[in-house]
């Protein structure tokens, strides 16, 4: 019996001949994401606009057409109804100023002195509370949620604030620890990311809320996780084949991560699919967008990180100023994989 | 490598069973943890809300209500100090505008007598002399007195604490529930109460300030100036409970400061009251006024409302005293509880609400620890084909990883929240990259055409900056996180940081002490890896 081995030993791909398509892949799906962000909005969870959201579980399926006339009966405003993967459980959200409220505009803009609102809102929970115990007997209300727009417009600007430092810190730290190069091609590769996650969730309307912050937090050091481990072989290759092209060197190093690459991101695979499948759907969004970020994540450390350092023209001597040889010395003679 | 110091050896075993030791008591159910010694039954991790089940209040205090409270105090101070003072200095003009209370001596030559008065009024705050009022003369003629930004803060920080006491004592009067009640920030206290599922009857305690006073009523009132909300000189127009205005006097007759009991009664009708007690000097203040005023009506007012006015009939000579309004038993109960706490120093409003019940904080327990160790057993299996005994140390890295986690998280007494779980859940995919790091570099280094040896040395050697690095920038993210994040997030991003520490110990140093003790036993002349 041999290990299983999904990638076979001693590739020999060209994965950098592809840049140029896969960087047209990236612009597209950028921009596809920008569109979608602008167009059809992100469905903000009551985290960041203010208001409320209820978790109530029936004693069986209920439903949905009824309760939403129901609920729209009360005029409490607008109301989004949700029906989780169990038919029973539904959860009911009172956005502040209604679904469309963006907090960019009204957290930067005027809207946060008024603040009676949450007021009023407060006592909508307590009424549509009321009205579903009255009108489905035995229903257990699960969860109940309700930030004051202030608050809402606090934790918006904590959370832009946290995700905004995570990409510069990580950035600044890549750049001490290689070459600028390094550093500018890890921010590029962190801002596509983040976009693509914007736009995963503009497209499916998952409720992007503070949990959604954490997830993309998670998302960057993942896929900071295999631009490292990539960046730090190129180096490890620029060191040791001096006379070596930028290009084969980078393909190289792809190569010769690239089991490793599979098998991590096939364990996190799994671990979050098995997450999102049997775990709490209370955190469904948090899992869903953390596996597209594992998707997203070695894409982009392969043709985003290691195209840019192509493009900042970093050349095998880039490292020679600041160290010695060391470990290339050391090497047993071995043939070299990328002669033409 | 191979020649792995005994000390090391040691230090490896004892934090790792030191670990393991500090998790047992979070696996138990509580009635078995209870039996254990004290230093390790307190070893253990504490649930979050979301996952025990209770209610979560952020209350915000009304600062600006501090800052004229503060002011107003102050003009009653230098009222009376003014009177008191020989030779007393009549003011008039007084103003409370912008935020400063200004007044003119009548007397021009007073202004000097007048400045030193109100300046003995004044207090230093803390070590650096300055004052909690500055006291400034404009135009020769008037004394103006702003607060400083120090006084200021001073008043906000002790209403803050007296709010937090009174809190406390509102929602727990026994003190004997495990309830959280902190501040958070410079103006707002964060409530946590396990096992409440409806937080209604805690927001209505809470957002009463139940500020209780009695003043007579002003019965020389026109009618029609009140209509107008107009108050004569001396009064004051507050609204009715059962609606409409009335005047009353400024004058305290004595406040709710000064009971010593209050509970939910029945009055002659059986309807719902709340019986007050007085303690000794406000009973006698009751009992003066009551005497001096049979016959004429006084006001009971809550939060400034009048909640009725009752005819005095008799002298109250004992001490206590019946408040009837529109109660019911509940409310009545509520406010009695209220007044034995003590008023709030401020009104507090509810900023953020969360409560989930207890079934669906165990419902995402059960999820949570399925799909946890689901996630383990399938990636055990995955390991295992692909790296076999390597795989196999892998596996025995994983489970001291999980381990040590929960260990640590028990000594520093940390929250498991609902991310929390998610956060555990991806630490051992990191615990697992790790690994995988070094086995992939030990497959590249035999394939290189090393030896055994030095093949496993240098996967060891060369995947550890990688290792380091990649673990670098999440300790980063994890840091972040926990500095904005609030509640459920810092629990996500603590259980992140102690398993990116313990996966890095587990994934690197552990394994190789096992792979260490293997190469030494066996010298295999090659590695199915």
């Amino acid at each position: 019996m041999r290990p299983l081995k999904f990638v076979p030993d001693n590739t020999n791909i060209a994965f950098l001949s592809y840049r140029w398509w896969a960087l047209c892949l990236s612009v597209l799906l950028l921009t596809g994401s920008i569109v979608l962000v602008a167009v059809n909005g992100l469905n903000w969870g009551i985290d960041f606009v203010g208001g409320q959201s209820i978790r109530v579980t029936f004693q069986k399926p209920v439903n949905m057409g009824e309760l939403r006339t129901r609920l729209e009966g009360m005029e409490v405003g607008d109301v989004v109804i949700q029906q989780m993967t169990d038919p029973k459980v539904v959860s009911i959200r009172i956005p502040l100023d209604g679904e469309a409220t963006n907090p960019i505009g009204k957290c930067m803009g005027q809207g946060v002195g008024k603040d009676g609102k949450s007021d009023d809102s407060n006592s909508i929970a307590s009424k549509v509370r009321g009205e579903l115990v009255r009108a489905y007997p035995g229903v257990d209300i699960g969860a109940v949620n309700s930030v004051s727009g202030k608050v809402g417009c606090e934790l918006f600007s904590t959370g832009s604030i946290a995700l905004a430092l995570a990409m510069l810190g990580i950035s600044l730290f890549i750049w001490f620890r290689f070459e600028w190069q390094f550093g500018v091609g890890a921010l590029v590769t962190l801002f596509h990311d983040v976009v693509l996650t914007f736009g995963f969730f503009a497209l499916t309307r998952l409720t992007f809320d503070l949990n959604v912050i954490a997830a993309i937090l998670t998302i960057i050091g993942y896929s900071l996780n295999d631009t490292i481990v990539i960046y730090d072989r190129i180096r490890e290759n620029l060191r040791k084949y001096r006379k070596m092209e930028i290009e084969p060197i980078l393909n190289l190093s792809v190569n010769e991560t690239l089991s490793r690459t599979v098998t991590t991101s096939m364990s996190l695979a799994i671990t979050l699919a098995i997450l999102l499948f049997v775990g709490p759907d209370t955190i469904f969004g948090f899992t869903a967008s953390m596996l597209l970020g594992i998707v997203i994540g070695t894409f982009s450390s392969f043709y985003i990180s290691a195209p840019v350092l192509i493009w900042l023209n970093v050349k095998p001597d880039s490292f020679l100023q600041s160290d010695t040889n060391k470990s290339g010395a050391e090497r047993i003679g071995e043939s070299f994989p990328h002669k033409k | 490598m191979l020649d792995f110091p005994r000390w090391k050896f040691w230090l490896v075993i004892v934090a790792t069973v030191m670990g393991v030791i500090a998790a047992v008591p979070s696996m138990l159910p509580e009635a078995t943890r209870n039996q254990l010694p004290g230093w390790w039954k307190n070893t253990h991790i504490n649930l979050g809300l979301d996952l025990s089940g209770g209610s979560h209040l952020l209350l915000e205090a009304d600062t600006a209500d501090v800052r004229k409270q503060q002011i107003e105090r102050m003009e009653e101070t230098i009222r009376t100090e003014m009177r008191r003072a020989s030779p007393k200095v009549e003011i008039s003009d007084i103003s409370t505008a912008n935020g400063a209370l200004s007044f003119m001596p009548r007397n021009p030559a007073q202004l000097d007598q007048a400045v030193d008065v109100a300046r003995q009024q004044t207090n230093g705050i803390g070590i650096g002399g300055q004052r909690d009022w500055t006291v400034a003369v404009r135009d020769s003629t008037r004394i103006v007195m702003t607060p400083t930004e120090a006084g200021v803060n001073y008043e906000i920080d002790s209403a803050l604490e007296t709010a937090r006491n009174v809190v406390a004592k509102r929602i727990d009067p026994e003190g004997t529930k495990e309830i959280t009640v902190v501040r958070q920030g410079s103006d707002r206290i964060l409530v946590q109460v396990p096992g409440l599922q409806d937080p209604e009857g805690l927001k209505r305690l809470l957002g009463k300030t139940a500020k209780l006073e009695f003043k007579l009523v002003d019965l020389n009132a026109d009618p029609a100036e009140v209509a107008a909300g107009r108050a004569p000189a001396g009064s004051q127009i507050l609204p009715l409970q059962a609606g409409g205005k009335i005047a009353v006097k400024r004058r305290l007759m004595v406040s709710g400061d000064e009971l010593n009991d209050a509970r939910q009664d029945f009055g002659q009708n059986g309807e719902a009251v709340v019986s007050i007690r007085f303690n000794n000097s406000g009973g006698r203040k009751f009992g003066r006024v009551t005497a001096e005023n049979v016959s004429k009506p006084f006001a009971i007012i809550l939060d400034n409302v009048v909640i009725s006015a009752p005819n005095i009939n008799e002298p109250i000579l004992g001490g206590s005293a019946q408040i009837s309004g529109t109660f019911t038993v509940e409310s009545a109960n509520e406010l009695a509880i209220s007044l034995r706490s003590g008023k709030l120093p401020v009104a507090l409003k509810v900023i953020e609400e969360s409560s989930v019940s207890a079934e669906l904080g165990q419902d995402s327990i059960q999820k949570g620890v399925l799909a946890g160790i689901l996630a383990t057993l399938a990636l055990v299996f995955y390991m295992i084909i692909t790296y076999f005994r390597f795989g196999v140390y892998t596996t025995i890295a994983l489970f001291v990883n999980a381990l040590l986690v929960l260990g640590l998280m028990a000594i520093f007494n940390a929250t498991l929240t609902l991310p929390g779980i998610a956060g555990f859940v991806l630490t051992i995919g990191a615990a697992v990259d790790a690994n995988v790091l070094i086995n992939e570099r030990i497959r590249e280094e035999l394939r290189r055409g090393r030896q055994t040896m030095q093949a496993v040395e240098f996967g060891y050697k060369e995947a550890s900056t990688a290792i380091f690095d990649a673990n670098i920038t999440n300790v980063i993210s994890a840091i972040i996180l926990f500095w904005f994040g609030s509640g459920p997030i810092k629990g996500f991003a603590v259980v992140l940081a102690l398993g990116i520490a313990t996966s890095v110990f587990t994934g690197v140093t552990f394994t190789r002490l096992l792979v260490s003790q293997y190469l030494q036993r066996n010298r295999p002349k090659t590695l199915t890896l």
